[in-house]
């Protein structure tokens, strides 16, 4: 009998070895920690439960039949981040370099079942060499089961993914379905080619690092949503945004104790915006001043700064915040700031999760490189999934709300909950200059004139009362109480009931 | 008594001249520019005036804008405050055509100690000790040896037109002086075109002390001990104390004295201040007077117990002084730091912008000037300041946010108490002198009191990069930080949803990892606190009301006081204590263990490049791709803060590559060019 279960500790010890030692230390000698450590250090200690420890492949070809490894490349099974439960899978790159079989696809599909099943996010590691070239078309179709899984799970359950080395080819199709991507800075890159056939085909010559690592993702091709130093690093900080999210799409975003009173004044936001229309201010401040605990986490921090997205919590509970940035480009939308929102946006409202908008913005970016690049659908994007959106949503217009921008920014006409706008709000067409120069465009040559009908404008329409007084603004109110103000808010949204018509579903201008 | 009085200044003596005449009953009128709208001592006055745009050349010292001011509000008098008008003659003389009190001395005596040849002599006159030297033409190098004796060595030999240091030498015998002669003639008439050479006494291991007197117009004067101002930076005070550490009772008598003699001779009647060079045999020379409430008042105030401002006011309103030479004694000891914003990572360039956090620590309540500091409390904080959060630092004015003071019954204490309430002050969004402060004031000539006024030219020569603090005093923070990370994840482990039953459990083992060194430790917590033991057996007691997102930590390790800046960091805190900026990490053994393997990432070398000094313009590039560039070449201009800053070649090389070109418009650190 002992024996018998010495055998079981045996194999466990010989699975937990995965590639062998050589190989592990070669990973460790590269700054990355293995499937296993990785997983540790995502979960709560001694919470993991493994899956399909045992499982290997099943292929024969090219005397593969002599090469096999317990658990066959990849970690699967669940455990609880600070209690909560949530499932994970974690390529091993010891084994076979992380390769994608057959069986290996079979193990990461097992875990996505249950969890959609169970209700509970899904973290995937991903550390893979690719498709298991052995296996052929089998590989391939193991891909293919791991996607339309994504595809059925995407707004049931979070759904995340962190690269911690290759992922390259079809593997980068299911990170990419998946709601959020991090990165490792220097240690991880995905591409669709990678650079030698790159080189092959258009004589491009490119690194690793700059076709497809972490600063071109969350830089240029804003395909991740963050990048993080170390491996210890970017676990922790997966670990503090599943914090953040809701187990499933039925479920209340998650409420914690917190030690920061609601009603809190604070009397600097009175001096945030400046007296110049036309200095910037740094709109995180708002966002932290007005968080619990000045807790914010960032997503695409690195990519449109002209509008951030994050969560914070208001009374402990998430909320989604989106704002205009005037310190770049004046804030203003476009192509690549419009997809960023609009994205975020959808993400909170699958998951039930409030919507605080900030709003300072002068308009759409104007320009040929923005029209050739549809502007007009990508723009159209965030207007969309704004007024798609069933989550409640509050508004805060600091200063500039111009134009087609003032509608897209999750105004009242968009079925904004509470709208609010600072005394220092500007609510209208376009600028008093831009306005005045159409409007008088016969005085255009007398420069007296113009200025007085600038003057003339700025006095009607650059303050919120125009529209506060066309019920467009709910409340003016005092930048000090913005967190009072919008606490009470989301409190009294706490059972906001709305849905749209039946359809299979939308058709967002993608 | 005045019922109306006009401050025609801004910022913290503003403030605090209003504060005084609050106590008082007189109501305050504030003149303010563009850039002080919002200010705090336009907030804080009864009435406010705007005198015109932002530079203080169109509006604070433009005499008729503000006599426009006084006669528009009906003030009865004015007070200067420092700086700006304080000093001016004819602003005084305005004044008196218009029958406004001025707040400060007679215009005979603002000129006479105006002019720095003047002065001199008056004082020579009053028997006041002053620079010996010559100040005749030296003929030859044996005239020059022969005045050197009359002077006595160590002498400076230094040219008329001098400056910079040029065409200056120091002579510590005949061979010297001889030789010194010749070479500064030489250097001043290549320099300068202008060889005119002159002696005076070298005053070494020189102190900065100065006394502070106070007359009125009856003929009664007294002086209210020193104030040593040794620690300055480029002739900028930044701390100052009183008493002296240096003086005996006999030097101070002696310097005040003389001072209230030097005052009496010039018929002054307000507060003034004498300042001295001091060797380091307590010999004495004047230097100047100071015609007007000088910046670091507040220390004497806090020894004295007597409200300067007050005094001044009633000195101007006619009143005869009502304190006696004996009435004064000096109580305990007073500390004043200046807070710059000033950034000493960049060696001390100003910074400005929103102030989007500032936080003084509490200022003692019972404590007012003009109250005995010791009836006030063991300890007493004050901070003087003309700003508040949210407010901005523009670049128009003086960079100094506050002056923050202690006092205590012994030197001793007031610095420790100085050393924490320089750990509690939050001040954030622009660079500053926090940590510098926090340097000094640990530093050991400054708690020996063996300064000089070259303390920070030889202490700091490479300017400041922040303070490592010794073993114990890091792991006290390790201690703390353990704490408080505790606390932060056992509040996540609350979250709702979780699995009920399989909770997670926060450990008691922990390593605390900073400045590159490992503390293993144990938490052990009860209601009260923490006992925390290390792997070296060693342990201590952990108590503080922090709570996860308090930017300020009160500690309480054994018994005695840590005040920490805490932010977050991923895995752990930034901490600011006592001028260092820690990244302190706080895991499990196991996630320190697996810490370990993670590689450490090296700061990209930024040797080859050039990077924008701080936020602004390119106006122009002067070179392109491929040029040799020398060293010391002018590479581009950086408009900042309506400043034309040109940036030069370090070092000979190549130019490799250009990011930035003209209109362009970047922060601090962006890459403008590359070298090969």
């Amino acid at each position: 009998m002992k024996d018998i279960l010495q055998e079981l500790e045996d194999r466990r010890a010989d699975a937990r070895l995965g590639g062998g030692q050589r190989r592990i230390d070669s990973q460790h000698a590269k700054g990355k920690l293995t499937a296993r450590e990785r997983v540790e250090l995502l979960l709560d200690e001694d919470s993991f439960e493994e899956f399909d420890m045992f499982k290997s492949h099943r292929c024969t070809d090219f005397g593969m039949e002599k090469q096999k490894a317990a658990g066959d490349g990849v970690v699967v099974g669940w455990g609880t981040i600070n209690g909560r439960m949530v499932y994970v899978f974690s390529q091993d790159f010891t084994v076979f370099g992380g390769s994608l079989s057959e069986t290996h696809a079979e193990k990461i599909c097992k875990i996505m079942d249950m969890a959609m099943q169970n209700g509970a996010p899904v973290i995937g590691i991903n550390d893979s060499g690719g498709a298991r070239i052995q296996e052929g078309v089998a590989s391939l179709a193991g891909y293919a089961e791991v996607f339309q899984r994504n595809v059925m799970a995407s707004g049931v359950v979070p759904q995340i993914s962190v690269i911690m080395g290759p992922c390259a080819g079809g593997a980068v199709y299911s990170p990419a379905m998946t709601d959020f991507i991090f990165m490792v800075k220097d240690t991880s890159y995905m591409f669709v080619t990678g650079p030698d056939v790159v080189k092959t085909v258009t004589n491009e010559v490119v690194t690793a690092e700059e076709l497809g690592g972490a600063s071109t993702h969350t830089k240029k091709s804003s395909v991740a949503d963050g990048a993080f130093e170390n491996d210890v690093e970017a676990l922790a900080e997966v670990r503090r945004l599943v914090d953040f999210l809701p187990l499933n799409n039925k479920e209340k975003p998650p409420v914690r104790p917190f030690f920061d009173e609601p009603g809190r004044i604070d009397e600097s936001l009175d001096t945030l915006v400046p007296e110049n229309a036309n200095t910037p201010y740094d709109m995180k401040e708002l966002i932290t001043k007005m968080a619990d605990e000045g807790d914010f986490y960032e997503i695409q921090e690195d990519f449109a700064k002209n509008i951030i997205t994050g969560f914070i919590r208001l009374e402990g509970q998430t909320v989604g915040v989106v704002a205009n940035q005037p310190m770049v480009l004046a804030g203003c939308l476009d192509i690549d700031s419009s997809r960023k929102a609009a994205r975020f946006v959808r993400f909170c409202d699958c998951f039930e999760i409030p919507i605080l908008t900030l709003v300072d913005v002068p308009g759409f970016l104007p320009g040929t490189s923005q029209e050739y690049g549809g502007v007009i659908k990508h723009g159209a994007k965030l207007l969309f999934a704004y007024g798609e959106a069933t989550v409640p949503k509050v508004t805060v217009i600091t200063r500039k709300a111009y134009g087609g921008a003032y509608d897209v920014m999750s105004s009242k006409h968009l079925r904004g909950d509470f709208n609010y706008a600072w005394p220092t709000a500007e609510i209208a067409v376009m600028g008093a200059k831009g306005a005045t120069e159409i409007i008088h465009r016969a005085d255009l040559g007398d420069a007296e004139k113009i200025e007085q009908h600038t003057k003339d404008y700025e006095d009607r329409f650059a303050n919120p009362f125009v529209a506060a007084e066309r019920g467009f603004i709910d409340e003016v109110i005092m930048p000090h109480s913005t967190r009072r103000r919008v606490s009470r808010a989301f409190a009294s949204l706490r059972n906001k009931s709305l849905t749209n018509p039946w359809k299979k579903h939308d058709n967002i201008p993608l | 008594m005045f019922n109306k009085i006009l401050i025609a200044n801004r910022g913290e003596i503003a403030c605090r001249v209003m504060k005084t005449a609050k106590k008082m009953g007189i109501s305050t009128v504030a003149i303010y520019s563009d850039a002080d709208k919002n200010a705090l001592h336009v907030k804080m006055a009864d009435e406010a005036i705007h005198i015109g745009p932002a530079p203080a050349n169109q509006s604070y010292i433009v005499i008729d804008k503000v006599m426009q001011a006084i006669r528009e509000s009906g003030a009865q008098a004015v007070h200067p405050g420092y700086g700006f008008l304080s000093e001016n003659a004819k602003f005084a003389e305005a004044l008196a055509a218009e029958g406004v009190a001025f707040v400060g001395p007679p215009v005979g005596a603002i000129e006479s100690m105006g002019d720095k040849i003047t002065s001199k002599k008056i004082a020579q006159d009053a028997g006041v000790s002053t620079v010996p030297g010559y100040m005749g033409l030296i003929e030859d190098a044996e005239d020059a040896v022969k005045i050197s004796n009359e002077v006595g060595y160590p002498v400076m030999i230094k040219a008329s037109a001098g400056g910079g240091g040029k065409g200056m030498r120091i002579a510590w015998n005949d061979d010297e002086a001889r030789e010194g002669f010749q070479s500064s003639k030489n250097e001043a008439a290549n320099s300068f075109g202008d060889d005119r050479i002159f002696i005076e006494k070298f005053v070494t291991q020189p102190r900065h002390i100065e006394i502070q007197v106070l007359c009125d117009a009856h003929g009664n004067g007294i002086y209210l001990g020193e104030r040593e101002c040794s620690i300055q930076r480029r002739n900028q005070k930044v701390v100052e104390e009183a008493p002296s550490p240096f003086l005996d009772e006999e030097t101070r008598r002696a310097m005040g004295e003389q001072s209230v003699a030097l005052a009496q001779a010039v018929g002054y009647a307000s507060a003034g201040t004498v300042e001295f060079i001091v060797d380091g045999d307590k010999n004495f020379y004047f230097l100047e007077m100071n015609t007007r409430l000088q910046v670091e008042h507040p220390v004497t105030e806090l020894i004295t117990g007597v409200d300067l401002v007050e005094q001044m006011i009633r000195v101007a309103n006619g009143e005869p002084l009502t304190i006696t030479q004996d009435d004064v004694t000096l109580t305990g000891w007073a500390i004043e730091n200046r807070l710059y914003a000033e950034d000493p990572y960049r060696g001390f360039l100003p910074s400005i912008g929103r102030l989007s956090r500032y936080r003084p620590p509490a200022e003692t309540a019972a404590y007012l000037p003009g109250v005995a500091a010791g009836d006030a409390g063991e300890v007493v904080v004050r901070n003087d300041t003309g700003v508040f959060e949210g407010g901005e630092i523009s670049m128009y004015y003086d960079p100094m946010i506050a002056k923050l003071c202690t006092w205590a019954p012994t030197r001793e204490k007031a610095i420790e108490a100085m050393r924490v309430a320089l750990d509690s002050f939050e001040v954030e969004g622009i660079g500053h002198n926090l940590p510098f402060l926090s340097a000094v004031m640990d530093h050991e000539k400054f708690v020996s009191g063996q300064m000089t006024t070259a303390f920070i030219e030889e202490e700091f020569p490479d300017g400041f990069q922040g303070v490592a603090l010794p073993e114990a005093d890091l792991k006290r923070i390790a201690a703390a930080t353990a704490a408080m990370h505790r606390v932060a994840e056992i509040r996540r482990t609350r979250v709702s949803g979780r699995m009920d039953n399989h909770e997670r459990r926060v450990g008691e083992d922990w390593v605390v990892t900073l400045q590159g060194v490992e503390h293993a430790l144990k938490i052990d917590a009860d209601k009260d606190g923490s006992t925390i033991t290390f792997d070296d057996g060693s342990s201590m007691r952990v108590a503080s009301e922090w709570t996860p997102g308090d930017q300020l930590a009160n500690v309480d390790v054994d018994g005695a006081p840590l005040v920490l800046k805490v932010g977050k960091i991923s895995g752990g805190f930034r901490i600011r204590n006592r001028g260092a900026d820690l990244k302190v990490f706080v895991r499990t053994p196991r996630q320190a263990e697996l810490a370990k393997l993670m590689p450490e990432k090296v700061a990209p070398d930024t040797s080859k490049m050039l990077l924008c000094p701080m936020p602004g313009l390119i106006v122009k590039v002067d070179v392109e791709v491929g040029d040799e560039v020398q060293e010391g070449q002018a590479l581009c201009t950086v408009e900042a803060m309506k400043m034309e800053n040109i940036l030069r070649a370090e070092k000979k090389s190549v130019v490799a590559k250009i990011n930035a070109g003209a209109g362009d418009s970047l922060a601090v650190d962006d890459v403008i060019m590359e070298f090969e």
